[in-house]
């Protein structure tokens, strides 16, 4: 078990090596948080809809369309010069491809995240601070389902036709029920509600990422080649 | 070929029972007092429900097998168990609203079982596009096997996070702890269509599997 941690690690590295070399993934997908969270701005009427009410809304839909744009270019990656075939061949067990993926993909998700989730409170006047350690757990917990559903599906969508189309078609059913609870503490939590009344909705995010990491970890030698 | 003609048998004789269903829910069951013969529906929405849930499952289910046993029979399957029950969640899907608008006043609410059903259609849907989108065969197998699985181990989960939302659909009324609460002849025309629509769920799959069967003899590489 230490060799799949130890090869997962240098995987997540190498693929992190790269996005930091090139930057041209990071960057994109941070001016596209920021573009969303402006679309956001000029998508309500101010003297309409209070900014807070639509604060959840704002922050998790930007979340998952950046995530999106980030789980898409995970496994892309790896088909230029069949460099997944030479992955598959290195002497690192199948697991250890996916832990790897999935510790890059969240590092870089987190990574837009912590960019985004400022410019949220600044762009829509939000005061986050006194609540940003829950806050946090909260957009762990579901950034970690996300990804963990989606670093499965982007390794089958990223050899099909329509591979950027796909992914998504595939994957929101799946974002929807962490979607919908992360919406829900966000909400409980900016009202300023105890923090007792977001626990159901952790719990259910904790058990969704429970459930669903464990899924794909099982299933995911299947989706590469033997 | 026999699996073919067994299919079309099946189809058959199940969509004669369903006009059976039909004379017999129209001509020999009580209108109910108070939603009126818009409750007629029901006979129909309730069993192609059941249908397209029995579809899911047996897709997952499928996909399991599939990858224990790499055995393409049980890859054809999946396939004809979506398509039949993309079919019947649209039977589902319109027949609802079609009973809502009189009795609730609106064609859509964001219910729990409303938002399920939703659900259950669009993982067919990804389900069938991911099909169409791989072009190789053991590939498309395994993906669609794992596509499967995770669907199957989604709608627990769907079903958590819309069982907090207050509904307005009916509560079940048959397959509940208590005695079942309708009337007789309610209760026994609903029984007869669920076996019915079950019938046409195995004369689809049947025929559909065929069809998957006589395709790739005819095109063995596509």
């Amino acid at each position: 078990m230490a060799d799949v941690w130890r090869h997962a690690w240098l995987l997540a590295r190498k693929d992190l090596l790269v996005e930091f070399r090139s930057r041209t993934a990071i960057l994109s997908a941070l001016v596209f948080t920021v573009l969303v969270l402006m679309v956001f701005n000029f998508g309500r009427d101010p003297t309409a809809v209070a900014a807070v009410d639509l604060a959840p809304s704002i922050l998790w839909v930007t979340f998952t369309f950046a995530a999106m744009l980030a789980l898409n270019r995970a496994f892309q990656l790896e088909l230029e010069n069949q460099a997944l075939d030479g992955l598959l061949l290195a002497p690192v067990s199948r697991s250890s491809i996916y832990l790897g993926k999935l510790m890059a993909n969240l590092v870089f998700v987190a990574t837009v995240e912590a960019v985004g989730l400022p410019l949220f409170a600044l762009f829509f006047n939000v005061p986050i601070l006194h609540v940003l350690g829950p806050l946090l757990g909260v957009i762990a917990l579901a950034t970690v389902g996300f990804v963990a559903v989606g670093t499965l599906f982007s390794a089958m969508t990223a050899r099909t036709r329509f591979a950027e189309l796909l992914l998504p078609v595939l994957l929101l059913p799946f974002m929807i029920p962490p979607l919908i609870w992360a919406v829900l503490a966000t909400g409980a939590l900016l009202a300023g509600r105890p923090l007792s009344e977001a626990a159901g909705w952790l719990r259910l995010l904790a058990a969704f990422d429970i459930v669903f990491v464990t899924l794909a970890f099982v299933l995911f030698p299947a989706t590469v080649n033997e | 070929m026999r699996l073919l003609k067994t299919g079309r048998w099946i189809t058959g004789v199940g969509l004669a029972l369903l006009a059976a269903v039909y004379v017999r829910a129209l001509a020999f069951t009580p209108v109910e007092r108070f939603q009126g013969p818009a409750q007629k529906i029901f006979y129909i929405h309730v069993p192609a429900a059941w249908s397209a849930m029995l579809a899911m499952g047996l897709v997952g289910i499928a996909g399991i097998l599939f990858l224990l046993l790499k055995d393409p029979r049980f890859d054809r399957f999946g396939e004809a168990s979506a398509e039949v029950g993309t079919a019947f969640s649209m039977v589902m899907l319109t027949t609802g609203p079609i009973w809502a608008k009189p009795i609730w006043g609106t064609w859509w609410t964001w219910d729990a079982r409303l938002t399920l059903t939703l659900f259950l259609f669009l993982l067919f849907l990804g389900y069938l596009l991911l099909r169409g989108a791989v072009t190789d065969p053991g590939l498309r197998a395994r993906y669609s096997a794992v596509l499967g699985i995770c669907g199957l181990v989604l709608l627990p989960f769907i079903h958590l996070s819309v069982y907090f939302f207050r509904t307005l659909h009916p509560q079940p009324i048959v397959l509940k702890p208590s005695a079942p609460s309708l009337p007789g002849p309610m209760l026994v025309t609903l029984l007869f269509s669920f076996l019915v629509f079950t019938v046409l769920y195995v004369g689809f799959v049947t025929q559909r599997y065929a069809l998957s069967l006589l395709r790739e003899q005819a095109e063995p590489h596509a």
